[in-house]
């Protein structure tokens, strides 16, 4: 962001003043909109910086060579024309957004329409509340300091230790705003009292039951050596950070980075379908209100077509997000006899409500809330899945389709491991826990991960998980790999 | 211009982080080859790509580990054109070649990363150490031959020189960064020149003579076995020497000169004579590869069972080929159990000398050692510039 202004540009300078023209005009019509967002800057960038920003996700990153290959990757796409990144906006106040020369200008006006509602949704959605207004500077601060660390303890140092922090770089806590529980039993849980009834032996006997397993667990609490962790830690990044046993300053510096600027990826990996679906519906009404030739108009459609095409093996977020929106206005434009009697829904108040979503919702809850059996089945969403060498669509019922779908997006559609021991066998030993719902972890990735939380850790670690239905651990102690079955009767870790 | 947004734009043309780190990928790729080339070497897909320049070449340890899902055993979610039905097929994943299907996913480490590199780079790699032994120095190679080397491109030149492809892509950039991606309107900027250098090679020659047992005993691993082994020694040779030949002997009880296609594919029942093999050997180097013009690299893979009477014989062959060759290799390929010597190999053993070399392979990853023993550069030798 700091070269010289004063350098010669090769661009054509008609062009960006045409760009300029659009620009304002199309945040006239996005105010006239209701849309509220960031102040925006709009910076022309050559193709190759654009498909460097993509690959790393903010301008200024610290470097590394997993960077470097997505670059090389994303690059290479874009040179044989299969893919194309039109747009980059970065969530920060106020926002910067990247357009790239070679779009033309019909190409960066919808860019820019689209943006615009990318800027509106980080200012006004719940999720982004929290997310650093500078990111950009912190991002390239922390850039400084991986630096000055590969200087002092030496490149390969740095980069092995990175390779080990990025490997789990997703298993943070999003929610950590959220204060925990304390870890004593909750006293507010008391029954209540109820009123007077014929079934009031049913409430003792609930009551009784709940007596009887209190003093279970108390018992079984008093039986047992004090665990660390007391609760289940969501938050690797921070729990190797604070408790691995011999990392140096550097070493944990670099947990907190990685995990800093996971923390503001986390509200976009989080929102992907209602963010993207927001910014499309945006730059398809403004668009509308541009005064265009025929020829731009078929051009815009065109590319508006490409970018929300449907995909067989994937859902494209920018086509789902978009219809569902739509729906949302349809439905709340013109409610049906029922639900304007039973859940008094008045008619026309569909932008008002797709204001309200936009603050409101994650794609979880826009997809539990929102995605019909209508829906799914008029865009014909299936669940397929791998039998034999086949790819083969097993699922068109709509509460499953979309209960897939939900399910491929908690946690952004990463396993949900915890820490749940740091002393197992009074060893310092590490156990980590998936939260198994259903799917099974990919083994040999799973054994490889974990030698990189052991080379973090540096003593023996664990995951507990279960495969093909039954419990195990893996475990891993820095020469080699073991697997014990666990019974289920048993509690964890023990 | 409104206050609440902008449009800029920076010279960008110093920024390389990109750039930068890609390069570091590729060097972590090129470490990872060198620690997997015994696996490589004798790599299926790479022997017989037939000249395709870019292969791929499987290698671990550059995948980013995560925790995930099996996504052999997920359910993902797709969307259709509106008629799609369950039972739908939507892809057919490609049977891995050699009928090994349904073990992969057993094996912890089976995943690998596909790298793409040029042959000519993998071939760099392999070949790093290696070098010419016994080399000679023969009649024609004091010949120098000036050749010319087209090293680079400029804007200026004799028109003689007119790099037509180049010209007509910066032509055909410059229409297009217009808006209008065809040949026309050609401009003196759009030209683009060849630019050589004057490169002096010396004039040398080298044949390999690949022998092979064809019969009964030989099956498709030999054959594959010897046919990694010729495909990096002709490679090998070739960035050595301005020509290289092969010859293809094929021997059975007797032996006759093929064509590639035929060495590598046919088999033949019966016993196995090996003398007859040398014997056309060194015929046609009388014939052909005059030894005071030719670097002659004779090369017999078998499986050493060779008829008991005629090992004597062998081993007087061999010496005689030894008087005129650069080195003389024997490879016997035994597979599995039978790792004990053959009764050909304890004969070999009598020979002694250092341009003799006898190499055992038992399993694909022997070839690169057999490479590295058999090019392994001796002290005291000259190679070639």
């Amino acid at each position: 962001m700091t070269a010289d202004p004063n350098t010669n540009l090769t661009y054509d300078e008609r062009y960006v003043a045409e760009l300029e023209r659009a620009v304002e005009r199309i945040w006239e019509i996005a105010q006239r909109f209701g849309l509220d967002p960031y102040p925006t800057n709009f910076e022309l960038v050559p193709a190759t910086i654009m498909y460097e920003f993509g690959s790393y996700g903010l301008p200024g990153r610290f470097s590394h060579w997993s960077r470097g290959k997505a670059y090389y990757r994303m690059k290479t796409e874009y040179d044989y024309g299969l893919s194309k990144i039109y747009e980059l906006v970065v969530n920060t106040n106020p926002s910067y957004a990247f357009l790239m020369e070679q779009n033309d200008l019909l190409q960066n006006k919808v860019v820019v329409a689209h943006v615009l509602g990318h800027t509106d949704f980080f200012k006004h959605n719940a999720y982004f509340k929290h997310t650093s207004g500078n990111m950009i500077d912190k991002v390239s601060v922390n850039a400084d300091r991986i630096r000055k660390y590969e200087f002092d303890h030496g490149q390969a140092a740095v980069e092995r230790f990175l390779d080990a922090v990025l490997a789990i770089e997703e298993h943070i806590d999003p929610n950590f705003r959220i204060k925990p529980e304390s870890a004593t039993p909750q006293q507010d849980n008391e029954p209540k009292k109820h009123a007077d009834s014929p079934y009031d032996d049913l409430w003792s006997l609930a009551e009784r039951a709940a007596r009887k397993r209190d003093e279970d667990i108390q018992a079984w609490m008093r039986t047992r050596r004090r665990r660390f962790p007391a609760q289940p830690q969501k938050d690797l990044l921070l729990f190797l950070a604070q408790y691995a046993p011999n990392l140096e300053e550097w070493q944990r510096d670099i947990l907190m980075i990685v995990r800093e600027e996971m923390q503001y990826f986390v509200p976009q990996m989080q929102t992907k379908v209602a963010n993207e679906g927001w910014a499309s519906y945006w730059h398809a009404r403004t668009m509308r209100e541009l005064d265009l030739s025929d020829g731009e108009f078929a051009a815009f459609a065109q590319m508006h077509s490409g970018v929300l095409a449907p995909q067989r093996m994937r859902v494209n977020p920018y086509h789902l997000g978009y219809h569902i929106l739509q729906d949302i206005e349809r439905r709340w434009d013109n409610p049906t006899e029922e639900e304007r009697v039973k859940l008094g829904r008045e008619p026309g108040k569909g932008r008002e409500k797709l204001f309200a979503v936009r603050e409101t919702e994650s794609d979880v809850s826009l997809l539990r809330n929102y995605l019909t059996k209508e829906l799914v089945e008029e865009l014909d969403l299936y669940l397929y899945r791998k039998e034999e060498d086949e790819w083969v669509i097993v699922e068109k019922n709509w509460e499953k389709v979309r209960d897939g779908l939900v399910a491929s997006m908690t946690n952004f559609g990463y396993p949900y491991i915890t820490v749940v021991d740091a002393d197992f066998n009074g060893n310092t030993e590490l156990v980590l826990h998936h939260q198994h719902e259903g799917q099974d972890l990919d083994l040999s990735y799973a054994q490889k991960t974990l030698e990189y939380v052991q080379y973090i850790w540096s003593r023996p670690v664990h995951l507990e998980t279960i495969l093909e239905e039954q419990a195990v651990r893996l475990s891993y102690n820095g020469e080699k790999h073991s697997r014990v079955a666990l019974d289920k009767g048993k509690s964890k870790g023990e | 211009m409104h206050r609440t947004s902008t449009i800029s734009q920076h010279d960008w043309s110093l920024h390389r982080k990109g750039q930068t780190d890609q390069e570091r990928h590729k060097q972590k790729i090129r470490e990872a080859i060198k620690k997997n080339l015994a696996d490589i070497v004798s790599e299926e897909s790479i022997i017989l790509s037939d000249g395709k320049k870019i292969v791929k070449v499987p290698i671990r340890s550059l995948e980013e580990y995560r925790f995930r899902f099996d996504p052999g055993r997920q359910q993902h979610a797709g969307q259709g054109n509106g008629d799609s039905q369950v039972g739908d097929i939507l892809a057919t994943d490609p049977r891995p070649g050699r009928g090994k299907r349904g073990q992969a996913g057993e094996e912890p480490g089976v995943d690998y990363y596909e790298a793409e590199v040029t042959l000519d780079e993998l071939a760099a790699m392999i070949f790093e150490d290696l070098g010419l032994p016994f080399l000679e120095e023969k009649k024609m190679a004091e010949m120098e031959t000036e050749t010319v080397r087209f090293t680079d491109v400029r804007k200026v030149g004799p028109l003689a020189n007119l790099d037509k492809k180049r010209t007509i892509l910066e032509n055909l950039k410059r229409n297009a960064a217009k808006g209008d991606p065809s040949f026309h309107d050609l401009k003196n900027d759009d030209l683009r020149f060849k630019v050589w250098e004057p490169t002096v090679r010396y004039q040398s020659n080298a044949v390999v003579i690949a022998m092979m047992d064809v019969s009964g005993s030989m099956g498709e691993f030999e054959k594959y076995i010897a046919r990694s082994f010729y495909f990096w020694m002709v490679r090998f040779l070739r960035t050595k020497y301005n020509n290289v030949k092969i010859v293809f002997i094929s021997h059975h009880t007797e032996a006759k000169e093929v064509t590639e296609e035929e060495f590598f594919t046919h088999g033949e029942s019966g016993g196995t004579q090996v003398s007859s093999a040398y014997e056309l050997a060194l015929r046609l180097i009388k014939e052909r590869y005059n030894p005071d013009d030719w670097n002659i690299y004779p090369f017999h893979f078998s499986d050493g069972d060779n008829l008991p009477w005629d090992n004597e014989r062998c081993v007087g062959l061999v010496r005689k080929l030894m008087e005129i060759c650069n080195i003389f290799g024997y490879g016997e390929i035994r597979e599995g159990h039978y790792r004990s010597q053959s009764t050909l190999m304890s004969a070999f053993a009598k020979i002694e000398d250092e341009k003799f070399i006898a190499v055992t392979i038992s399993d694909k990853a022997e070839v690169y050692p057999a490479l590295r023993r058999f090019f392994a550069t001796r002290d005291a030798v000259p190679t070639l510039p």
